[in-house]
């Protein structure tokens, strides 16, 4: 590991400020995956600037919708009783993720921010045009197993690992940001990227932001949603395929829906048309099957990863089938 | 008054429990050394070539860098420059030459250490070194090689092997022809992998090393260095589990060895979770065919078993894949076929149930697939086809109750729920399905030396060159010590795992408790014998074995007043202490005359979920016919941690190579999925506990390989029963069942 230097901070500004003033340095938060790609020399900042001790880290009500703080541990919002109560599927999906310990230390904005897991970022002997731009992509002919089938560039095919945000994607949460041009809220969905041609980019959060919040809009998905999470092996593993899905149900009739799938794109996979198609629906396998063939609208696999065009809309179609009670 | 817990066969607690759990167990990463310094190696990042250049300089000005040991500088190691790493040591010597040559033979290979006085300093300036290579084009995909498949030259037993017609099941009225693939494996126990290398003078050496065998490892190290054999000590009191893995002297031990030479400090290697994966061995990644053929009525008349193995380019690596093969079922025709496919990798190394848990999940799964054709319980066409003795040397067993187990674990395990059609049955919306596999692995003895120690207070010192790498085996030797002597447990200590004790042979093969505790055995009923003829009393002439030994003291079963405490004897005889050392090795006719073999059934129920493909193990029954279970506690255990392992080796292990570049794309525990306790299902251990007339003193067979063989073809075969889905490629993950 590179050396660096270490500050902690106690105010956003003078995060902000020192950030601005250091190109190489970055923020520190739950270290959970910042401090794995530093052992492994992806990526080498000259300057870790924790921000861990910022005021961050409350989950407050708000005269609509909560606020959640971007230093407010992932365990910490899976277990708080005004999320169970009112966006349950943000707790499902941040318990599907990583580990009980890792939970314990790792913070909302960390994980919005977390790299992918691709086998090829990770080893700085292989190409990556996301580590090294321009270097080529060792995935897209490689072991590609895991990797997307939505989104894609030729540059490359990497996905988001995160649970967390396949939930507040489905949620329409907004992230707020401070920058040394002040505040800044973006929607979701515009936070993070496809690859496109620049795979390096992997948001559109500028040079010296800090994330300090997420906020989610009052929302009537209390009660028929599910967090579906295919994977390897039972728990502490990354997703094959993920699906976020939440139903606002009027007897049989569904009134609204969210879903969004994981574990097949560069960002979070927000499933508009399926939605669309669901709204006015009666709750049934066939009505799922479809919203399910509509979501797989130009998907394409890899010479690994062909499977999850079958999982994919087999996932879509069990966890509204959880969601709105139709299995066990 | 005897405590049975204590006794064989009792179910007392490990007698390093506390040790451990309290953190006072020292592993070899954990000695404190005055000077100690840390190495770190660099890895080859070409699969195949010579290194061109090595520039070390910016490495070698880094702080607090003392060295950087490369095949330029090192020290000359006697063996390397006679050419002869492996010819060491029966083969478990390094077996490549770390820092000889500039030869590459595979990615990952070490070619250069740095030793820094900190092990942070050593890994920062190990990330400076550069190399050059001259890159030739490699090979390390086992498939696209078959045809380079050789037939081993070191191992005789895995020559072609042929019995009454070949592929006779070709004949057959019901036949199948199947292929089977296990994928590379790793070890990956808890403990990274490592040693510690002290020159205490220029011609003496003291190591601590992670070894399950310090004998053998300070053979190795006295050959490969040319040294008198008492000029090696080597400590290895407890090991952080090994699984095989720790059953040679791996390159880099010698590696390290050199560097502590070179900065004429001790130097402490421990490798990284990365590097468990490429310079550590592995279970090779192995192709299997299966043919097999059966009349209708279910007797099978013929299988044919073909195998190939990754193994490296460096040296030969065999493991006895087909063995079970030639006995397990009473087959008239029987040939196979072993080849080692030459590789750019490293050397694969024993793991848990070597050789046997990949060819059981073929010849398993093959026996599963036959009962579906002929429409047959998979257990009554076992049974149809058990045979009376084994069939390969025409030799009676030295015990066998396989057949018990299998009613056993079919009455445990609720068989009679099972429906003989595959995808017939759900449960919570899941496929249920069940299935069972059969195992096997030889009841070795090998030739093991004890010294039991009374020392005057009565206490009891027994020692000898042991590894307990986990299963248990100090608790089972006080156990067998406590038993004979009839001494309580809290009084016996044993030592082991140093180079200077008598003789042990290594923890391989689910031996140990054969042979050392044999020995053990031995030794403490010389020290019984020696005892009564000291005795001084009345008892003298009685002959020692119709006498009572209790509460440490010799009575007669007729007069128990006549009785004298072995303090008492030591006394009389002005002894500070009485001592017997004593050698113990199996009886070679005996050998000749019985096959010995442990079984292991076992039985699981999974669910599959029929859209998303996931499976998971609902219950488990793992049975073993091992003989005399010593202990059953620390036998549970073991039984427990292999149906672990093969939940791993069916469902989630799998070492994944990049072959354009020869590289690992997993080698770390995110991305290779060992199973986690949300994987582990309720797992019923039953025991056969049958003593063995033959095998050793106790009537014990070995247990800790058995354990896993068989689990991942039950599993499969579970799987099949489920989904109707025949998965012969392994791990079974959940897309290969959607
Ligand atoms: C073995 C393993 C398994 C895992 N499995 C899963 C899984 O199954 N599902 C899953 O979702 N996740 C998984 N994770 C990832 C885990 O969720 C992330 O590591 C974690 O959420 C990162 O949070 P952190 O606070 O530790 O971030 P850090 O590592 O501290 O930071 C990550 C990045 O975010 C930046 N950053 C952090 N906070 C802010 C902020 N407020 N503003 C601006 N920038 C910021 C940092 O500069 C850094 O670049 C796994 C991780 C590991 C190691
Ligand atoms: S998929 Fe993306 S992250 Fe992976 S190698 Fe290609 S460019 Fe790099």
């Amino acid at each position: 590991m590179k050396a660096f230097q270490y500050v902690r901070s106690t105010t956003a500004k003078s995060a902000i400020d020192a950030l601005a003033k250091d190109p190489a340095a970055m923020f520190l938060a739950g270290g959970t995956n910042l401090v794995d790609l530093m052992k492994r020399g992806v990526t080498e900042p000259d300057k870790l600037i924790d921000i861990s001790r910022l005021p961050y880290n409350k989950i407050e009500k708000e005269s609509s919708g909560v606020r959640i703080g971007a230093l407010a541990l992932n365990s910490q919002v899976a277990e708080d009783k005004l999320i169970l109560e009112k966006w349950p599927l943000l707790a499902l999906a941040l318990n599907a993720g990583a580990s009980a310990q890792l939970r314990n230390k790792a913070t909302v904005g960390g994980n919005m921010l977390q790299r992918t897991r691709c086998g090829y970022f990770y080893d700085t002997e292989m190409d990556c045009n996301k580590r090294q731009p321009g270097s080529g992509c060792g995935a897209k002919e490689g072991y590609n197993r895991m990797h997307a089938i939505f989104g894609t560039s030729e540059q490359c095919i990497a996905v988001h690992p995160s649970d967390m945000c396949i939930a507040l994607a489905a949620l329409d949460s907004t992230v707020i940001v401070q920058g040394p041009k002040g505040e800044r809220k973006i929607p979701f969905a515009d936070f993070h990227r496809l690859p496109g041609d620049h795979p390096e980019k992997d948001n559109t959060l500028e040079k010296g932001e800090l994330i300090t919040a997420v906020t989610l809009p009052d929302s009537p998905y209390a009660k028929n949603v599910h967090y579906l999470k295919v994977r390897d092996r039972t728990s502490y593993a990354f997703a094959l395929v993920s699906v976020a899905a939440a139903l606002e149900l009027e007897g049989k009739t569904i009134k609204s829906a969210r879903l969004a799938m994981g574990g097949v794109a560069h960002k979070p996979w927000r499933l508009l048309e399926a939605e669309k198609a669901l709204v006015g629906q009666t709750i049934s396998e066939a009505t799922f099957q479809k919203a399910a063939e509509i979501a797989m609208h130009g998907a394409k696999g890899y010479a690994y990863n062909s499977f999850k065009l079958k999982m994919a809309p087999n996932s879509i179609v069990e966890a509204l089938k959880i969601a709105a009670g139709l299995t066990s | 008054m005897k405590n049975k817990d204590e006794m064989i066969g009792g179910r007392m607690s490990r007698v390093d429990a506390v040790l451990k759990v309290t953190g006072q167990a020292t592993y070899f990463a954990e000695y404190e050394v005055p000077n100690l310094t840390y190495g770190v190696l660099v890895p080859s990042t070409i699969t195949k070539g010579r290194i061109k250049n090595l520039d070390t300089k910016k490495a070698e000005s880094a702080p607090g860098v003392l060295a950087v040991i490369t095949h330029l500088n090192a020290p000359k190691v006697p063996a390397y420059e006679a050419q002869e790493p492996s010819k060491t040591s029966s083969g478990r010597g390094p077996g490549m030459m770390a820092f000889h040559t500039d030869e590459i033979h595979f990615n990952g290979q070490p070619i250069a250490m740095v030793v820094a006085d900190t092990f942070e300093r050593a890994t920062f300036a190990a990330s400076l070194v550069k190399a050059d290579y001259q890159e030739e084009k490699h090979q390390t995909e086992l498939k696209a090689n078959l045809a380079q498949g050789k037939v081993p030259k070191t191992n005789k037993s895995l020559q072609d092997y042929q019995r009454g017609e070949k592929d006779a099941y070709k004949n057959a009225p019901v036949k199948l022809e199947e292929e089977y693939v296990l994928p590379t494996e790793v070890h990956n126990p808890m403990e990274l992998h490592g040693i510690l290398a002290h020159w205490e003078a220029a011609d003496k050496i003291t190591v601590y090393a992670k070894t399950q065998g310090v004998k053998m490892t300070q053979q190795v190290i006295a050959d490969t260095f040319k040294l008198p054999k008492e000029n090696v000590q080597v400590h290895s009191q407890f090991v952080g589990g090994a699984f095989g893995m720790s059953l040679r002297v791996w390159p880099h031990e010698i590696a390290t060895i050199l560097a502590a030479k070179k900065v004429n400090r001790p130097v402490k290697l421990v490798i990284t979770r990365n590097e468990m994966f490429t310079i550590a061995g592995y279970r090779p990644h192995t192709h299997q065919k299966v043919g097999i053929g059966a009349t209708k009525d279910g007797k099978i008349v013929g299988i044919s078993h073909w195998a190939h193995v990754q193994n490296s380019n460096y040296e030969e690596f065999t493991e006895a894949t087909v063995a079970m093969t030639k006995f397990m079922y009473r087959i008239p025709n029987v040939n196979t076929t072993y080849r080692i496919v030459p590789l750019d990798i490293c050397s694969p190394v024993p793991m848990r149930g070597p050789g046997e848990a990949t060819g059981a999940f073929a010849l398993e799964s093959a026996m599963d697939e036959l009962s579906y054709a002929l429409n047959v319980d998979p257990i009554e066409l076992r049974l149809m086809n058990y045979p009376e003795k084994d069939p390969e040397r025409d030799l009676p067993w030295s015990s066998n109750h396989v057949r018990d187990a299998y009613k056993m674990g079919a009455d445990k395990i609720g068989w009679a729920n099972r429906s003989n059609k595959p995808k017939s049955k759900m449960e919570d919306g899941m496929w249920v399905g069940y299935g069972m596999a059969t195992g096997t692995f030889g009841a070795h003895r090998r030739p093991a030396t004890a010294r039991a120690c009374l020392n005057a207070d009565g206490t009891l010192l027994i020692q000898s060159a042991a590894s307990d790498i986990g299963p248990g085996t100090g608790t089972a030797v006080v156990q067998i010590a406590a038993e004979v002597m009839g001494i309580p447990a809290s009084k016996i200590r044993f030592e082991l795992g140093e180079s200077k004790l008598p003789d042990a042979p290594i923890q391989g093969g689910s031996a140990t408790v054969a042979s050392v505790g044999s020995a053990v055995h031995d030794a403490c009923l010389e020290l019984r014998q020696k005892l009564v003829e000291l005795s001084g009393n009345a008892l003298k002439n009685a002959k020692a074995e119709t006498l009572v030994y209790e509460d440490g003291k010799i009575s007669s079963p007729k007069d128990r007043s006549a009785s004298i405490t072995y303090t008492e004897v030591l006394k009389r005889n002005s002894l500070p202490k009485l001592e017997v050392t004593k050698e113990s090795k199996l009886d070679e006719d005996q050998q000749k005359k019985f096959a010995m073999y442990s079984f292991s059934v076992h039985f699981v129920k999974v669910h599959v979920h029929p859209t998303t493909g996931v499976v998971k193990v609902k219950h488990a029954v793992a049975l073993a016919d091992a003989g005399t279970i010593v202990n059953h506690k620390t036998a549970s255990s073991q039984m427990m941690g292999g149906a672990v392992g093969g939940i791993g080796m069916a469902l989630t292990e799998e070492a994944i190579i990049d072959h354009r570049f020869g590289r690992y794309v997993n080698n770390n525990f995110a991305d290779y999925h060992v199973p986690v306790n949300a994987d582990i299902p309720d797992v019923d251990v039953l025991f056969v506990d049958k003593k063995d007339p033959y095998t050793n003193p106790m009537g014990s067979k070995g247990l800790g390989e058995i354990a896993i063989i068989g689990m991942a073809p039950a599993i499969a075969n579970a799987v099949y029963n489920a989904t109707g889905k025949r998965v012969r490629e392994l791990p079974i993950t959940p897309d290969k069942l959607i």
